[in-house]
């Protein structure tokens, strides 16, 4: 099918696309990579009345190494995340979604924004602790991606608000493991491992409504826990729904695993 | 509104509704249906063009956002005088195609991979190429065909 008609407006700067989309009054929709945004157009299951393009804003895509870690502007494509080597866990991540041809277009910005519980950088947002970082029509503002996450497809962002830039910190180790039935498709089940500052993070994809931190498999994680103690522990915080993808007993199955395989290049160090 | 893009090194001008997909500005306003749509939701991958030399979907892009783009689809493979290019020559002598609806956006794809890599093996072709789909072929001459123009642009 083809999207229903609407504005177009090609914002210039963040105080135009904000601007534009308070005018709006709720019915903008932020147009960045499109690779989530166009097919839901095309399905008509949303019907914008103004598009706000905000590919062409100057000073978005960069790439800002910060204590380690790594600053992205909203408009950093998922391609470059891929090949940039300032952050190697982003870049794994990065290359598992969907295709070459997605990852040309979409962005960090729209990935975060999407808030897809089943998509790559939430997780991994969410496994590190990442910073949000949002314009409004009051100037900026900044949340911690986990609060950030509202529900599925859900966030905190407000109507005429616009994240700008996503701040990841450095990971000491880490590991990602996704499991999907065909390459490129969503994960169903995916799973992000982070030391940060000394501390394990895990936050697992596709089994709930946002990424998901399972606290107790953390904590036997930093007290020196059994690998499989911790993947125990990870299925057992999760409480995945059954769809036509996967049962939930399957999913819980699979977090199990994929913890496992997350966690597997540090087996024996977590272990100690 | 106007758009003002390059398609296989021609400049052309069209003035469209916002919502006109790249893919149907270039089938309806351009003439160039050579560009297929499948799915019409970033599925299929048939209408796969490169934009500044990057792969897309036409189908998930806005045609007013190929605004001051380069555009290559597949019209512009082969040689001015008919000339196949080498993958092109290579789908037919591979079996890489039957019905041809999915062609478009295999060749597109393979060319974009070659570009980036010169020799890859059969499971990075497969990887690369998963976002294509295919309902006749099984695929495996799509795979054979990419294989050996890959050693013929690549020797």
């Amino acid at each position: 099918m083809k999207p229903a008609p609407f504005d177009y407006v090609r914002a210039g700067s963040v105080d135009e696309a904000v601007r534009t989309l308070a005018e709006a009054g709720g019915e903008g929709k932020v147009l960045a990579g499109g690779q989530s945004l166009m097919p839901v157009l095309a399905l008509r299951m949303a019907r914008p009345r103004v598009l706000v393009d905000v590919n062409r804003i100057p000073g978005l895509a960069t790439i800002t190494p910060v204590d380690g870690g790594v600053r992205l502007g909203a408009l950093v494509r998922h391609a470059r995340l891929a090949t940039q080597q300032n952050h190697p866990l982003l870049a794994e991540a990065a290359r598992w979604i969907g295709h070459t041809a997605i990852r040309t277009r979409g962005t960090t910005g729209g990935s975060i924004a999407h808030a897809d519980p089943s998509a790559e950088l939430p997780v991994v947002a969410a496994a590190l602790g990442a910073t949000v970082h949002i314009a409004g029509p009051g100037g900026q503002r900044s949340e911690v991606a986990t609060d950030f996450f509202a529900g599925p497809l859900e966030t905190t962002l407000a109507e005429d608000e616009l994240v700008t830039a996503v701040e990841f910190p450095a990971a000491e180790r880490w590991g990602f493991a996704e499991f999907s039935r065909r390459h490129g498709d969503f994960g169903l089940v995916l799973v992000a491992a982070a030391q940060v500052d000394g501390r394990w993070r895990l936050a697992i994809g596709g089994v709930g409504g946002v990424p998901v931190r399972p606290t107790e498999a953390e904590q036997l994680l930093n007290d020196g826990a059994g690998i499989d103690a911790v993947a125990a522990a990870a299925a057992a915080e999760v409480r995945p729904q059954d769809d036509i993808h996967a049962s939930g007993d399957y999913r819980r199955a699979m977090t199990a695993e994929f913890v496992r395989r997350a966690l597997a290049p540090h087996g024996k160090r977590a272990a100690a | 509104m106007r758009a003002e893009f390059t398609v296989n090194g021609t400049r052309h001008e069209i003035d469209v509704e916002p919502r006109r997909t790249l893919a149907d500005a270039l089938r309806e306003d351009l003439g160039l249906t050579g560009t297929h749509l499948g799915c019409e939701h970033g599925v299929c991958g048939a209408c796969t063009v490169l934009v500044d030399g990057g792969p897309v979907r036409a189908c998930l892009m806005l045609a007013v956002q190929a605004d001051g783009c380069s555009v290559s689809t597949v019209e512009g493979l082969a040689g001015d005088d008919g000339t196949l290019h080498p993958l092109q020559e290579a789908f037919c002598t591979h079996h890489g195609l039957q019905c041809g609806f999915c062609t478009p956006g295999m060749l597109m794809t393979a060319v974009d991979l070659l570009d980036r890599e010169p020799a890859p093996d059969r499971e990075r072709i497969r990887e690369e190429l998963s976002g294509n789909i295919c309902r006749c072929t099984g695929y495996t001459g799509i795979v054979d065909a990419v294989e050996a123009a890959a050693r013929e642009l690549n020797p």
